[in-house]
């Protein structure tokens, strides 16, 4: 008989394992599922997590690990606050759009104006755009007790709405011979998010991502904020004693993940997405959460979890073009991947004991 | 704009179909949610059951056999989530919403062949004498029969869970889990069994979609269904009674904006299409003052 035990404190080691653990078994059952598929599930697999970085077109897919990976990053990052502290944003897909609504909009109103303050406009306006669709969950939230999960989420279909509704109308390109989408806004210097170093992914989003998981692991480190997130996500209780404002933290926490969602929406509609279109979200919002928790909601974690959820989307990309495997099964690995991180984090926090305790 | 093209008995009529996926995926979250345990997987386990349905019916060209495909698949995704959140005790949260995940990724896979693909008829019901009536008739008494299934499961559930030993149990389970091992119940075996209920409930929703309401199956067909469904659970404070209230508001608001739409009324389509997520926020504000069981949510380890 086996019987779990709880640990008083959750295995480190099993901290670090439980990741690496998931990974082998998504890669195993993976593996199974493609066989089923009629491919072979070895080149699948090295096609999916090995060619983006080692085969010989390896230099074209480098730099599309940062491009795939920055609003990973950032969003994941953002999502880690509220998530440390029992505050479940999972509508970084609506402000995600926001940011890049609003952030275009900046731009599209200002063009053709041709000036350095164009851009940095833009990625206040997109932050602003993230912070403001978060705050519609965070205010009913402590207003009215409102569930946070449920109001963020409506507000994602809300969003798509929205963005439909701009990418036909207010937005759409006047001299576009009258197909959906605004001006490219890759095309226009000022408000473009170019590559900072020709053909490296290098652009300004990976800069913000970088900056982001500094600004997290220093908060989280050392900062008062970082301590009180923890405090409110492992003991409510306890926290309320040593004087959290869990208000004032719930409005923080959104406003941290949906300010970082929008900009990462910012910076993808200005650079590889270039235009508001109906469709130029691929759900990272969604992606993120995944990236969140594979990381363990540690910045380092979040940052080496937003490079593999990369390369995923690259190499299933190159699986899809290459070998023919649907689009859909890797997203369906995406989703084993959290299942089994899920499953095995029973390691961290209880330890296994074999033969049948003492009765109760 | 043509507002007197809109027929309020077929309005009427309609709200109840567009209702029951809904009440259906709802009614079947209402019953884990008492039992203790939050699953936020509903939409995922609603599109599988939407793809698992509409495969079965269409290979086997019974819309019957359909339903009840449809309902295993739904209650076998659940027991995944079941397995992950009652015996290796992971966060029901996360353990949720990588459902969800999960879901979508499998319904797209699994569904690929079928799109495109028209479903065999499923033919309403004409109830002789009430379906006669007039306006009752029609609104009533003349829809297919998985409507009248979900409404025979509210009074079922309503039944069980106020009148019966084992909703008495169940009950106890939700509230406290603690207090119901120490008295000797299951606490793992009475959710692990809710929880299939439930997962089975929601994929009956998403049949209903792909088999009846639209029918066709196509991918993310339930945009939002199952989480509806679980706003729909807060809303009705966890009692069945309400819970229809809700779901035939909603239902309304659904009808209504496509009526609205289809009469050319001069507000664009996409603002329209907003109003059921909106009017899903606004009625989780005016009722957010019930009270949820008291384990909802909470990790159950029976210490030695």
């Amino acid at each position: 008989m086996l019987t779990l035990e709880k640990r008083p404190n959750p295995s480190k080691g099993w901290t670090l394992a439980t990741p690496v653990l998931a990974v082998i078994f998504t890669m195993i059952v993976g593996g199974i599922l493609f066989a089923a598929l009629g491919k072979n599930p070895f080149e699948t697999i090295r096609t999916i997590f090995v060619d983006p970085l080692f085969s010989e077109f390896a230099y074209y897919y480098r730099p599309q690990l940062l491009v795939k990976g920055a609003p990973l990053v950032l969003i994941a990052i953002g999502l880690s606050f509220g998530f440390r502290a029992g505050v479940w944003n999972i509508g970084a897909e609506g402000q995600y759009i926001m940011g890049a609504l609003f952030g275009a909009g900046v731009g599209l109103a200002l063009y053709p104006m041709e000036s350095w303050i164009v851009f940095p406009l833009m990625v206040i306006a997109g932050a602003i755009g993230g912070i403001l669709w978060a705050m519609i969950p965070g205010i009913l939230k402590i207003k009215f007790g409102t569930n946070e999960i449920l109001v963020s989420l409506m507000l994602v279909y809300v969003a798509e709405q929205l963005l439909a509704s701009m990418a036909l109308g207010a937005m759409r390109n006047p001299e576009g011979m009258g197909f959906p989408g605004s001006r490219n806004l890759s095309q226009y210097p000022s408000a473009a998010n170019l590559e900072i170093f020709a053909n490296s992914g290098m652009h300004w989003g990976v800069v913000a991502a970088l900056i982001a998981v500094i600004f997290a692991y220093i908060t989280l480190a050392r900062h008062m904020f970082g301590f009180q997130v923890r405090l409110s996500g492992q003991s409510p209780r306890a926290a309320a004693f040593a004087g959290v404002n869990p208000k004032a933290l719930v409005l923080i926490c959104l406003g941290i993940s949906g300010g970082l969602a929008g900009l990462a929406g910012m910076f993808e509609v200005a650079g590889p997405a270039g235009q508001v279109s109906i469709d130029f979200n691929v759900g990272y919002g969604f992606t993120a959460i995944i990236v969140a928790f594979l990381g363990r909601l540690h910045p380092i974690g979040i940052l080496l979890a937003g490079g593999l959820m990369a390369l995923t989307y690259i190499g299933g990309e190159i699986a899809q073009s290459t070998l023919g495997l649907p689009g859909a099964a890797i997203q369906l690995l995406q989703g084993m991947l959290l299942f089994f991180l899920l499953a095995v984090d029973v390691l961290t926090n209880y330890r296994l004991k074999f033969g049948q305790g003492e009765l109760a | 704009m043509d507002l007197s093209s809109i027929n309020p008995i077929l309005l009427l009529a309609s709200l109840m179909v567009a209702a029951t996926p809904i009440l259906l995926a709802a009614i079947g979250e209402l019953v884990v949610e008492r039992s203790g345990v939050l699953n936020l997987g509903v939409e995922g386990m609603m599109i599988t059951g939407a793809v698992c349905g509409f495969a079965v019916a269409v290979t086997t060209n019974s819309p019957w056999l359909g339903f009840l495909g449809a309902a295993v698949g739904g209650a076998v995704l659940s027991l995944l989530f079941g397995f992950l959140t009652q015996y290796l005790l992971s966060n029901q949260v996360a353990t949720g919403l990588s459902l969800t995940l999960f879901g979508l990724g499998l319904s797209a896979l699994l569904g690929q062949g079928y799109i495109g693909i028209k479903a065999p008829a499923f033919p309403d019901w004409h109830i002789p004498l009430l379906g006669d009536i007039p306006v009752i008739g029609p609104i009533i008494f003349q829809h297919d029969p998985i409507v009248y299934l979900g409404l025979i499961l509210v009074g079922a559930v309503w039944w069980f869970l106020n009148k019966s030993r084992g909703g008495l149990i169940l009950r106890a389970v939700g509230e406290n889990h603690d207090a119901a091992h120490a008295l000797g119940y299951k606490v793992v075996r009475v959710r692990m069994m809710a929880i299939a209920f439930g997962g089975a409930c929601a994929g009956l929703g998403g049949a209903y979609l792909s088999l009846v309401r639209v029918p066709q199956w196509t991918e993310g067909m339930t945009a939002g269904a199952g989480w509806i469904a679980l706003a729909i659970v807060v809303f009705a404070s966890w009692k069945p009674a309400r819970l229809m209230l809700g779901a035939y508001l909603f239902g309304g608001v659904t009808v209504l904006q496509l009526n609205l739409q289809a009469a050319g009324l001069a507000i664009p389509v996409e603002y329209l299409s907003m109003s059921p997520y909106i009017a899903t926020i606004v009625v989780l504000v005016i009722m957010s003052a019930g009270r949820a069981p008291g384990s909802l949510g909470r990790i159950f380890h029976a210490s030695r």
